[in-house]
């Protein structure tokens, strides 16, 4: 299947397929663990039912894509060692200590109090189980802390020494390694993408549900009520994420200049303003953007803030050292595209909340449902505009990564893609139509949440079943294993 | 006899990460690999409901292990995962199924009966592979420079498929005195006939992977069978030997969290015997946990944060299991 591809070319498909499935459930979870301490908070704050309702809606939703992110997060931190050995030996003494602290600060912190969270809201009583929510969400943050140090550091590499045998030692201070240059703007925008990631799904779910409540003349307040607080999140974050983009690429730009010439497929040099091209086809080979559109000057205006700016391109780096310009360019572009987009659609819910016309106005509903998985292919997108554009280094300017594998045949790495591949996409396919399938199902007064048993849900003394309750209802109970035991009285 | 240093310090947490993921998530993969036994209704909702709240963090220990081996011993870490490269990738994916059951089971009902395959099945191959890694890593890995330099079937041998075993058998007798704990009825009954007979069968497997060890090699041997390391070495069977006895006692009579508690120690007397088996190297025969070690620097910094963390990561993993104790009622533990 993967004849012609060699090790080193497979090794690296397999780490890019795994590590891209794999970020899609924290992109998803650092956001939704925040929005659910939010919603467990403002129910504690206010007494209202609307919201504990919320939280244990979106709590399934968070259990199953927790453990997607957990079993696919343990096949990255044993796939440096098991694909790219020669990268752990030598960069284990400076990177391996980060890890170990994001598991022992982090990882720790996440899985002791998800049983809490998930299970335990009758065992603790509120207040604590609203501080297990709460460790969760930080757990959640403080893994984004340890992963991005250690990412930024492969990108901006400082405060190590050269051992005699070849590995990356750590020097004097631990601060300069974790709070490396790219670091700070690599933080901040990968932790507003995950919001904004977040924001946009449940946005969309509750689109979703007001369009159908609207074909049925109802008025679900719970599908208003998240999909108000998600357009807030995106009329809010959306432009911040879009400044401190900006940011994080001018810090590229002094860090990794290669990089941000692919992002621009400037492969020449242009002394007196750069064009911005909106399209164009890059050619490696004779290292020229074919059919290039263009708005002259732009890019000098964007990057060096000024219309005339000269800027270098790749004509000034030699071709092995060059990142591949194809899928920099074009990552970079959809990236930007879905950053407008969702800037666009909160001006948009802005203006509807003015006009008083946020859970009326149907193509604003359309526009939020078509935008809600927008903010995974964004995320996708912009790790590959990092990462791609660091190549051909692994740890960059230093360690190239065809130097990093590990001594493995073609047929056993081969193997082992095909092997993930399968596996993957059958069994997070179910996982992510599992999701689909709660995200379905309108939020109702009396959720059951993450409540699992065998003799069916016990009912919370005092609350009925409101009005908006409907007959796909029978499906919520389906789902949560008990339709075929009779419900017992509490 | 030994010399404490860091290196030393670090190789005592790293074997305390290994001995915490095996009774910890070796439980839970007991209880997947018990778990077809089991009625399919009732009986196994409560012997997934007993671990659904902790299995998250018992799994957690694996990734402290394997990153630990990363940070203190990054040569060792990068020398062993190609070595033992297709077992890795197997427990990988087999956690993969086993984790993703714990959901998925719930909500699917029609296809129940698939994810608790699968739930099975990911813990039997996670189990066993992580049982041949510890086989291939015993019996030795061949190292060029800073590099495997074995080939690609090495790891698979009747000593692998021994160890192997005798996890696979260990880890449902650790899962069968936890249901012992956890149940009550019918289901404790059961539970009971089961840790009767992975409690046998795992005796006889580490009585064979015992035998084999000093045959395998002669430094094992002369380690074992020799004074003054004999004296030191011999106290691990006999102990091993009045724990066996008891928690055989233990299961048949009506106990509850005994059995559990004297399996816990049973797996404590393997890993010391394994200790002493290959102390010092960390990658046998000829790497020692000085030769992977990573500089001071990196050793102090993480011991730092192990010294600050780990309190309060027992603290709050004993306050998370003490929230679910007792046993598991109907509703799971709702």
């Amino acid at each position: 299947m993967f004849d012609g591809l060699d090790a080193l070319m497979l090794a690296r498909i397999q780490f890019a397929f795994t590590v891209s499935f794999h970020f899609f459930f924290p992109a998803f979870t650092i956001g939704l663990a925040s929005y659910l301490a939010v919603l467990e908070g403002l129910w504690l704050k206010t007494g209202k039912q609307l919201y504990l309702d919320l939280f244990k809606y979106w709590v399934k939703i968070f259990a199953i894509t927790f453990a997607m992110g957990v079993v696919s997060g343990i096949v990255m931190s044993y796939q440096f060692g098991t694909n790219w050995s020669v990268f752990s030996d030598l960069a284990g003494p400076v990177i391996g200590p980060l890890m170990a602290y994001e598991v022992l600060t982090a990882f720790f912190l996440e899985a002791g109090f998800l049983g809490v969270m998930l299970f335990g809201m009758n065992k603790v009583g509120k207040k604590l189980h609203f501080a297990a929510t709460l460790m969760v969400a930080v757990g959640t943050f403080i893994s984004a802390f340890w992963i991005l140090s250690v990412n930024s550091w492969m990108q901006t590499p400082v405060g190590y020494e050269m051992g005699a045998n070849g590995q990356f030692l750590p020097g004097d201070s631990w601060a300069a390694i974790v709070f490396n240059p790219s670091f700070p703007y690599r933080l901040v925008h990968t932790v507003l993408a995950a919001y904004l990631t977040t924001a946009f799904v449940v946005g969309g779910v509750g689109a979703w549900h007001l369009l159908k409540d609207r074909a049925k003349g109802g008025a679900n307040l719970h599908a208003r009520k998240m999909f108000s607080m998600a357009m807030w999140m995106a009329a809010i974050v959306a432009p911040i994420q879009i400044v401190a983009g900006d940011m994080h690429g001018l810090n590229t730009m002094e860090h990794q200049p290669q990089k941000v010439m692919a992002m621009e497929g400037h492969y020449n040099s242009y002394p007196d303003g750069a064009p911005l091209y909106v399209f164009g086809i890059p050619n490696d080979e004779e290292q020229r953007l074919d059919y290039a559109v263009g708005i002259p000057k732009l890019s000098s205006l964007i990057l060096k803030h000024h219309w005339n700016a000269p800027i270098e391109g790749l004509d000034t780096v030699p071709d092995d050292e060059q990142p591949p310009v194809f899928l920099v360019f074009w990552a970079f572009r959809i990236m930007i595209a879905i950053g407008m987009a969702m800037m666009a659609v909160g001006v948009w819910s802005l203006f509807a909340r003015w006009r008083g016309k946020l859970y009326d106005w149907p193509w604003l509903h359309r526009a939020a449902l078509v935008m809600g998985p927008s903010g995974f292919l964004a995320v996708l997108c912009g790790w590959i505009t990092t990462e791609v554009g660091r190549q051909p280094y692994v740890i960059y300017g230093l360690l190239r990564t065809e130097d990093a594998a590990s001594p493995l045949a073609a047929p056993a790495v081969g193997a082992s893609l095909l092997a993930f591949i399968v596996v993957y996409f059958t069994v997070f396919g179910a996982g992510v139509w599992y999701i689909l399938h709660l995200m379905h199902k309108p939020p109702h007064t009396g959720e059951l949440g993450a409540k699992r048993g065998d003799k069916g849900p016990i009912r919370t003394a005092g609350i009925t079943p409101g009005p908006t309750q409907d007959p796909t209802d029978a499906t919520t109970r389906d789902l949560s294993g008990t339709k075929h035991e009779p419900e017992e009285a509490p | 006899m030994i010399n404490v240093d860091l290196t030393t310090i670090w190789a005592f947490i790293i074997a305390f990460a290994v001995f915490a993921y095996v009774v910890m998530d070796g439980f839970d993969l007991g209880i997947g690999i018990l778990f077809p036994s089991f009625d399919p209704g009732r009986e196994r909702d409560r012997a997934m409901n007993s671990i659904a709240p902790v299995w998250d963090g018992n799994e957690t220990w694996l990734v402290l292990g394997g990153g630990g081996l990363f940070a203190a011993f990054p040569l060792a870490y990068a020398v062993i995962l190609p070595a033992t490269y297709p077992l890795i990738i197997a427990m990988l994916l087999g956690l993969v199924f086993r984790g993703v059951a714990f959901e998925y089971r719930w909500r699917d009902p029609s296809h129940r009966r698939l994810w608790d395959f699968a739930f099975t099945g990911g813990s039997v191959v996670a189990a066993m592979a992580q049982g041949m890694t510890l086989g291939a890593l015993l019996q030795g890995i061949e190292v060029d420079g800073r590099a495997y330099a074995g080939s690609w079937f090495d790891w698979l041998t009747p000593y692998t498929l021994l160890t192997g075993l005798g996890t696979v058998a260990g880890y449902a007798l650790l899962g069968a005195t936890w249901l012992i704990w956890k149940l009550d009825g019918e289901g404790q009954a059961h539970a009971r006939k089961l840790a009767l007979r992975a409690g046998a069968i795992t005796l006889v497997l580490m009585g064979a992977v015992s035998v084999y060890n000093v045959l395998l090699n002669a430094e094992y041997a002369e380690r074992w069978l020799t004074a003054p390391e004999i004296y030191f070495a011999a106290p691990v069977p006999i102990l091993t030997a009045i724990v066996a006895v008891s928690l055989l006692r233990a299961v048949t009579k009506e106990r509850n969290s005994k059995p559990f508690w004297l399996a816990l120690l049973l797996f404590f007397l393997g890993m010391a015997g394994l200790g002493v088996t290959i102390w010092p190297n960390v990658v046998p025969p000829d790497v020692t946990i000085w030769d992977a070690a990573a500089p001071e620097r990196s050793q102090v910094f993480m011991l730092v944060g192990v010294a600050i963390t780990m309190p309060l990561i027992i603290g709050y993993t004993a306050w998370a299991y003490w929230v679910f104790r007792g046993k598991v009622d109907d509703e799971g533990y709702h």
